[in-house]
């Protein structure tokens, strides 16, 4: 068989090269968003599927009931409005201490020697091989009262009572910390790595001392990995269901938790699709103020040249 | 100028503004530099030429402070500056590829070391576009270095690396980022802009070429030491060794043995050349031993007619001709089967009318455009 597409004009085979990705997006992206959008905008009734179909056609008419009352109930009840702060704040603290954690991490491996730095690397990676719930299942193990960390810091007697740390949300904040870090570094390495380090070699040739030099070129150099980082614990943080499940009191309020609550002990499918849609948008402002932040530099490095 | 700066000795000159003693860079078992020994005068622009790998970089990332010399000592207008870490050097220096802040616009790139240095808001504004104006940028100085083009990145680093009024600037490959078209004009432009400011200037360079062109003095360096230092017109017309001869343009080199050594000629006699080779000065060594005659392509003269004199002549076959604009590029092949290069200037090739490939001819030159090297 020839294979034609080879010899197509251009335009095909960019059509083809581009199309597998948007193909995937538009199946396992789009399609799933819309059905739940479908969902949050639909009624609870018992049955299968257990929720009223939206566009309904009986005497010539046809209509179309858009029901509010997920997204009604999602403003009202102070519950939910108060578990999406506290989501945001969950995330965004994890987010900052994997910057502050992160960061000399992702630093000091771009600055090592190619043969440590690759060893480094999988000591970052390495987590990734065993299943996240064994990880976080293991943390149940060193911050229960009467676990790990509690009988080491009793055994040498720096404190009389176990530290209440399982069940709160320190421990999340832990887990969450532990799971996300690589996520962070990965990126941030990737950027530092590239940084030319005759730049810093010009900072200090003009006067500026290392931290001064860090200040000023590697740190403004390094934020688009820094900000990549940031997204990619942010942005699942905010829906993080497992960690908080297992590690949180009953009290750590996480959006996560609600939806599954909300599918799975309510049976209520309407409100749960109501809670991922808000969350989804939620989300999306940020990823698409840092994608337009991305675009303008782009477009300021290729700018106009004047010979 | 010129006349200001008296030819140093090139090493040892107890008061030199520039003194390197006796530096050593040893990195785990490879000697970068084998101790080097350099003074360099007040104003003055000298270059250190060789080839990759022979130290010159080496020795400059030390003045700079990047590299800590293994052993030996640096002396900056009579101040040890060996320990001084980079950012307490009053040094500055030009990035072979500038290393512009990408991130910073022109004027932020000047005044960085303005700023770093505590030097007031207010008159960071005037010298950065003094320094900018020096470099004809000053209408650049909103852009970002992405912006601009190679020869305008290379003012704006120039401009970046002089206002501090360093007491050395240091330029390290100035023109290896440029465009052959537009380095020899730059090269003239950057000289008159440091001999404007009056700032002492070490540069590295691999391309004796612009060493030439920029330098007062230069040192040619191999293996991690300096071979030969002075002015460019002394080491091209009296290269020390074969080595400095081929890498400082190219010579044609003939071997033989001393006949004749007399306080004012030498003769020679090499089996590469029919006739004995004089040479118009002495060299003081036992007759019979084994030197280097080397003479220039453009001091060979070519000819159809047998040359008259009893030396320095000989016949051979136009074996390639080449057509460089202004002169022609023969190689011809000597009848002992050595390949002399002579470069034939326009004038000569039309009174002559050229010699094609194939043909006989004589090859002539006087006695004072030879040099013996004994090494």
């Amino acid at each position: 068989m020839k294979l034609d597409f080879l010899h197509a004009p251009p335009s095909w085979r960019r059509v083809l090269t581009i199309a597998p990705p948007f193909v995937w997006l538009i199946l396992f992206l789009l399609v799933p968003f819309l059905l739940v959008l479908k969902i949050s905008f639909a009624d609870l009734e018992f049955g299968i599927p257990p929720y009223t179909a939206l566009a309904e056609f009986s005497d010539h008419t046809l209509r179309l009931v858009l029901n509010l009352r997920g997204y009604a109930l999602l403003f009202t009840d102070s519950l939910y409005v108060a578990t999406y702060l506290h989501s945001v704040k969950m995330a965004a603290i994890t987010t900052l201490c994997c910057i502050l954690i992160g960061y000399p991490m992702a630093y000091y491996i771009a600055r090592s020697e190619p043969a440590t730095r690759s060893l480094l690397l999988i000591g970052v990676i390495l987590p990734f091989w065993t299943s996240l719930l064994l990880r976080v299942y293991a943390w149940i193990g060193i911050l229960r009262n009467d676990g790990l960390l509690n009988n080491l810091l009793m055994g040498i007697g720096l404190i009389d009572q176990p530290l209440e740390i399982y069940r709160t949300d320190l421990a999340v904040y832990i887990g969450l910390v532990y799971a996300y870090l690589p996520f962070f570094i990965l990126p941030l390495y990737a950027n530092l790595v590239k940084l030319d380090t005759r730049l810093l070699e010009a900072a200090y040739d003009l006067g500026a001392k290392p931290w001064q030099a860090f200040l000023s070129v590697t740190l403004p150099l390094s934020m688009p990995g820094v900000i990549a980082g940031a997204m990619l614990v942010f942005i699942p943080s905010v829906g993080e269901f497992v960690i908080p499940e297992m590690l949180g009191g009953a009290d750590t309020l996480m959006i996560g938790r609600v939806m599954w609550t909300e599918f799975f002990n309510n049976s209520d499918w309407p409100m749960a699709a109501a809670v991922t849609c808000v969350m989804v948008m939620l989300l999306l402002v940020p990823l698409v103020l840092f994608q337009y932040g991305q675009t303008r530099e782009l477009g300021m490095r290729g700018g106009r040249r004047n010979g | 100028m010129s006349d200001i700066r008296p030819g140093a000795p090139w090493s040892g000159a107890a008061d030199a503004f520039v003194r390197i003693e006796d530096v050593v860079k040893i990195y785990g078992d490879v000697v970068a530099v084998k101790s080097v020994s350099l003074a360099v005068e007040r104003q003055e622009i000298f270059a250190l030429l060789g080839s990759s790998g022979c130290g010159k970089s080496t020795l400059l990332r030390m003045l700079a402070g990047f590299e800590e010399a293994t052993s030996g000592r640096i002396f900056l207008d009579n101040e040890d500056i060996t320990d001084l870490p980079p950012y307490k050097r009053p040094v500055n220096m030009m990035f072979q590829s500038y290393a512009l802040f990408p991130h910073m616009t022109v004027e932020d790139n000047v005044a960085f070391g303005l700023k770093q240095e505590g030097v007031p808001r207010n008159e960071i504004h005037g010298r950065v576009y003094e320094a900018l104006d020096l470099v004809q940028m000053g209408a650049y100085a909103r852009r970002k270095p992405s912006q601009l083009s190679g020869g305008q990145q290379q003012r704006v680093a120039l401009a970046r690396s002089l206002v501090k009024r360093p007491k050395l600037l240091l330029l390290d490959e100035p023109m290896s980022a440029l465009d052959k078209q537009i380095r020899q004009k730059t090269q003239i432009e950057l000289v008159k802009i440091l001999d404007k400011v009056g700032v002492t200037c070490i540069m590295v360079t691999h391309d004796q070429e612009e060493a030439m062109t920029m330098a007062h003095r230069m040192a040619v360096m191999s293996e991690g030491q300096i071979v030969q230092c002075g002015a460019p017109q002394e080491v091209y017309d009296f290269p020390n060794s074969r080595f400095v001869a081929n890498f400082v343009g190219s010579t044609n080199l003939f071997t033989g043995a001393i006949t004749v050594d007399e306080a004012d000629h030498v003769q020679i006699e090499s089996e590469q050349l029919s006739r004995p080779l004089y040479v118009n000065h002495g060299v003081s060594e036992p007759l019979g031993m084994e030197v280097h005659v080397s003479i220039r392509p453009e001091r060979i003269r070519v000819h159809r007619e047998q040359p008259t004199g009893d030396y320095n002549w000989g016949h051979g076959m136009v074996g390639h001709m080449a057509w460089m604009g202004s002169y022609a590029r023969y190689l011809i092949r000597l009848d002992s089967g050595m390949q002399v290069e002579a470069s034939v200037p326009r004038l000569a090739m039309t009174q002559m009318d050229a010699p094609a490939v194939g043909e006989e001819v004589y090859i002539d030159w006087s006695g004072d455009s030879a040099t013996v090297l004994t090494s």
